[in-house]
């Protein structure tokens, strides 16, 4: 450690050292008017060397580059504006084609469905019809049986009585006189078996 | 050891003597300095300037960041007129710049510690500014002295503190530059020959102090020349637009 500070201490001498023999002189070195013209003469030669060689050379260079990128960025710019307005017209187009379709299908829709229905009503009035004429059918079949039934009832029963009378009592008697007692009763009773 | 803090500010030959006429220019450290400073920007700018990507890479962007940020600080003080003189004040700004950067290391010499470089530009600014305000104005440009608005009374000593205070901006211009370079490097000296002498044990205190002169006269580096082309350029908006 000692070794390494007195090494330091020697480096930084070696460095200091014409400012240890400077410093006898005292003062400010600013106002020693030995070295005035030199600097003068450096400072206006250097500067003016930097001061032509910016101005000329460097300078417009980095003017020209700032105006080419600030021009790039605007054309840039305007092309992605473009761009833009081009995307906006095709996504118009897009929306009227939607649009229209979706109109299309509607149409489709309620024409298929208004068809449907005509089908249905057309094919519910055949069948209305065709079940009014059966019913018809077998009302009228219904009606002649119900003709029919008092007739047929009144036959079996004038037979049937002449065959108890021979039966039970061994007398032969005349039809006529059967049906007449038949036709009687069934009027008396008619109504109990016919209601309507 | 502990060497006076002003001899860092003195200036020595480099080479042989070189005198014409009376006068010696001979080659010292402070030309070595002006010469480095204006190298050193001359290749900064110039790679900076070489390629123009539409990215630009890290000394490019270096370059452009300076060029805007002179020619804003140009149109907010001076407007547009003072387009023309944009180049010399960019290479003002940053001559002085890189002489008060090129300072802050350790063992260089400091160019604008030298009252005699900041009165020459100084000095060449004022008489620069004065013939284009006369070019301009002609002699309207006296009216520079005679305040609008003041009562007749007071006039007479509003000129003469007009006048005054206009003679004396290149001796104020040159001598805040000069002052504080020489100022903050005397003292960063000062606070350097402290270390050494207090040593292992007690040096601490005032290497903390360096350390943080060191941050602090960076800042003053790129402030003073900052200040130094903006009071240019308000030098140069008088001269410009006569607004009183």
């Amino acid at each position: 450690m000692v070794k390494k500070i007195f090494f330091q201490f020697i480096f930084f001498n070696f460095f200091l050292i014409r400012e240890v023999f400077a410093a006898e002189s005292g003062g400010m070195p600013q106002l020693n008017p030995e070295f005035w013209i030199s600097q003068i003469f450096w400072l206006v030669l250097t500067f003016g060397i930097l001061y032509v060689v910016l101005s000329r050379l460097i300078l417009p260079k980095i003017s020209a580059n700032l105006e080419l990128r600030k021009s790039q960025i605007q054309e840039n710019i305007e092309a992605a504006e473009k761009q833009r307005e081009s995307s906006d017209a095709k996504l118009k187009e897009y929306d009227d084609i939607i649009r229209k379709s979706k109109l299309e299908a509607k149409n489709i829709f309620r024409d298929a469905g208004e068809k449907v229905i005509k089908d249905i009503n057309s094919k519910k009035e055949f069948l209305d019809k065709q079940i009014d004429g059966e019913i018809k059918k077998a009302e009228q079949e219904i009606e002649v049986l119900r003709k029919n039934a008092p007739e047929k009832i009144s036959k079996i029963a004038i037979e049937t009585s002449a065959q108890l009378v021979r039966k039970l009592i061994g007398a032969e008697i005349n039809n006529s006189s059967i049906s007449a007692i038949v036709n009687d009763l069934t009027k008396k009773n008619g109504n109990k078996y016919h209601g309507n | 050891m502990a060497a006076n803090p002003m001899t860092q500010f003195e200036v020595y030959r480099i080479g042989p003597e070189i005198k014409i006429g009376a006068f010696d220019i001979s080659f010292t450290n402070a030309s070595l300095f002006m010469v480095i400073s204006s190298l050193a920007i001359l290749i900064i700018f110039n790679l900076g300037s070489k390629k123009n990507s539409i990215l630009p890479n890290k000394l490019q962007l270096l370059a452009e960041l300076s060029f805007s940020f002179v020619s804003k600080m140009i149109s907010d003080t001076a407007g547009s007129k003072a387009k023309p003189y944009f180049s010399f004040i960019f290479s003002l700004f940053m001559f002085v710049l890189f002489c008060n950067m090129f300072g802050m290391i350790p063992y260089t010499f400091t160019v604008t510690s030298h009252i005699i470089v900041t009165f020459v530009l100084a000095a060449f600014i004022f008489i620069g500014v004065t013939i284009v305000g006369f070019i301009k104005h002609g002699f309207g440009y006296l009216k520079l002295f005679v305040p609008s608005g003041v009562p007749a009374v007071l006039l007479p000593l509003i000129v003469v503190i007009e006048i005054i205070s206009y003679l004396s901006r290149p001796i104020s211009l040159s001598v805040r530059l000069f002052a504080n370079m020489m100022a903050g490097h005397t003292m960063m000296k000062v606070f350097g020959g402290f270390v050494v002498s207090l040593g292992i044990v007690g040096g601490w205190l005032p290497l903390s102090f360096s350390v943080a002169l060191t941050g602090l006269e960076i800042l003053v580096a790129f402030l003073q020349a900052y200040v130094f082309a903006i009071l240019t350029c308000i030098y140069l908006n008088d001269a410009l637009n006569l607004h009183h």
